[in-house]
């Protein structure tokens, strides 16, 4: 039987969490719908009417880019760190593990499965935004590039998470506590240029600034920070994720006694 | 060429839980090989580091020929394995599973679509193949789950009591199955608790105890050099105190009497004595099966 494992082994677990993303859109599609909703209406229609311009443009059309990165981050990371330790907990992660498919294919195959759901929420909240302005894209490519870096990123760190997780709570830890607040202090509902130097300074120690200023740059063509900077400093993160991660499962660390 | 040669394997666990101290075992191709062992004796850390869920602290391990350590993932791929318990995801249907765990053998979709269907056939799941798996009955599962393990076609079967909790007439037809995968070149190792399993259905076999290897051999040749064959006979009455004596019997139970007879012993100079007690053999069984009493003596020794 001619059998080509990294290819048809990373097409199954693909399809495999692209299946659950939509078997359980109730899940996984619709609560940020409806929290990016209420951010869009709250913030932007309530609130955003009394702000005025921010860096020259609406604030109701200035959060858009932040606020669909926001549900690209948290559903990229939530969707590999819930079904691979969901997988880890029940055990079925056993059916890869005896298997002849490689580490790389298994990192390679849930964190395509982490892009395809940032993506796709990022694109249904984008759809959503409509409801309130008329959003213009400046530079597609950047906005195409932003999404995939950014995607990946936090696909990755789920995964890392997943790894180090041994119950439910240690999952939702990173989540709280570090993802969360820094992905409010990341330039959501802001631009960085608003704030005082040294908090200038101390905003861009946090990697989702840069995720969120190089998304903006695509819908305005404005940045706070130069793009080509934000880009590598994405890339240079991903890069180390991948080998932390391949690292540790090389090791079985967290996966095998 | 060997199925599976193993040397000097040993396992240590973080806590410092010594599983296997040394072990050697060799399982020819084509063998039906049984591993018996106590609960704790190191049969499922051993097939665990078979299959890469356990790393192993010493020792060699070659499958088909093919060295664990220097391309795990070729022998992994000649590798079938049933675990204890049940590891699907409880939330996917019973030929997703099987068609699933084919791709990770590397197999394209409708290859393994087509080998998922024949086997869902063969194990009697074809009705259930849209089923969420969690709503299989405890047959079910273990069935499923060896559907999962021969999707890829393996050279080598591994189930670790494939039968704990089958109904008897389930059991009997896993085992026919199991016969014909073997008959067909299939090489498997088993463990299990059923020694009658050993007994129907194996050729040769090892006995490990606190991760060491106490006995091995042929099922055959093992028990025609265990010590002592047990009778369990029923007679025409309950015998009185003078007939008990004279039967010399192991235990006596109204009109049920357990016998042990020396290996020079026949079953004939037993029924003599019986007659000569004044009664008659109504009905004769084992009193226990005969791998059960190797193993126990074995364990005891």
């Amino acid at each position: 039987m001619p059998n080509n494992i990294p290819l048809n082994a990373y097409l199954t677990i693909v399809r495999k969490e692209t299946n659950r993303i939509f078997r359980i859109w109730s899940q996984t599609l619709l609560p940020p719908l409806i929290t990016q909703s209420l951010y869009f209406l709250i913030f932007g229609a309530f609130i955003g009417s009394r702000v005025g311009l921010v860096e020259g443009v609406p604030y109701m059309s200035f959060i858009i880019p932040g606020l669909v990165m926001m549900a690209v981050i948290q559903n990229s990371f939530g969707n590999v760190v819930s079904s691979f330790f969901s997988a880890k907990f029940m055990r079925n992660v056993e059916e890869i593990m005896v298997s002849p498919t490689p580490n790389w294919v298994v990192l390679a195959g849930f964190t395509s499965g982490g892009i395809v759901r940032g993506v796709v929420t990022g694109f249904l909240v984008f759809l959503v935004s409509f409801v309130f302005a008329r959003p213009t894209v400046a530079h597609p490519w950047a906005v195409f590039l932003f999404l995939l870096l950014t995607s990946t990123l936090f696909a990755l760190a789920g995964f890392l998470n997943s790894i180090f997780a041994k119950k439910f709570d240690d999952i939702s830890i990173f989540s709280t506590f570090v993802l969360v607040p820094l992905t409010y202090l990341g330039g959501v509902f802001y631009s960085i240029a608003q704030l005082p130097p040294f908090w200038q300074t101390v905003s861009k120690f946090n990697p989702i600034l840069y995720m969120v200023d190089g998304f903006r740059y695509g819908f305005f063509g404005i940045s706070a920070i130069p793009v080509w900077q934000s880009a590598l400093l994405l890339l240079v993160v991903t890069a180390g994720l991948i080998i932390t991660n391949l690292t540790l499962l090389h090791k079985g660390i967290g996966m095998r006694q | 060429m060997d199925a599976l040669k193993i040397t000097g394997l040993r396992k240590t666990y973080a806590g410092g839980t010594v599983a296997l101290s040394g072990v050697d075992l060799t399982v020819a191709e084509g063998d039906f090989f049984a591993l018996l062992g106590a609960n704790g004796a190191g049969k499922t850390t051993l097939i665990n580091i078979l299959v890469s869920l356990v790393t192993k602290t010493a020792g060699e391990v070659f499958v088909f020929g093919i060295d664990h350590e220097k391309d795990l993932d070729a022998a992994k791929a000649k590798i079938g394995v049933v675990p204890q318990e049940f590891n699907f995801s409880i939330f996917e249907n019973v030929r997703d599973i099987v068609v699933t765990q084919g791709g990770y053998y590397g197999m394209s979709r409708k290859d393994a679509e087509a080998r998922a269907d024949v086997l869902l056939k063969d194990l009697g799941l074809w009705d259930k193949r849209d089923v969420a798996s969690r709503t299989l009955s405890g047959g079910m599962k273990r069935r499923l789950m060896i559907a999962r393990a021969l999707v890829h076609e393996p050279k080598l079967l591994i189930l670790d009591e494939p039968t704990a909790g089958v109904d008897v007439e389930l059991r009997r037809g896993m085992w026919d199955y199991l016969r014909k995968l073997n008959a067909e070149g299939m090489t498997i190792l088993l463990t299990t608790h059923y020694l009658e399993e050993v007994e129907q259905l194996c050729r040769n076999m090892t006995i490990i105890q606190r991760g060491v290897v106490v006995k091995s051999g042929s099922v055959h040749g093992l028990l025609a050099e265990s010590d002592g064959r047990r009778y369990r006979l029923t007679l025409s009455s309950a015998p009185n105190d003078a007939q008990t004596k004279a039967l010399a019997a192991d235990e006596v139970n109204a009109a049920v009497a357990v016998f042990t007879l020396r290996s020079d012993e026949t079953l004939d100079a037993l029924f003599e004595r019986v007659h000569g007690a004044g009664l008659r053999v109504l009905d004769v069984s084992h009193a226990e099966n005969r791998v059960e009493e190797l193993y126990l003596s074995t364990l005891a020794k």
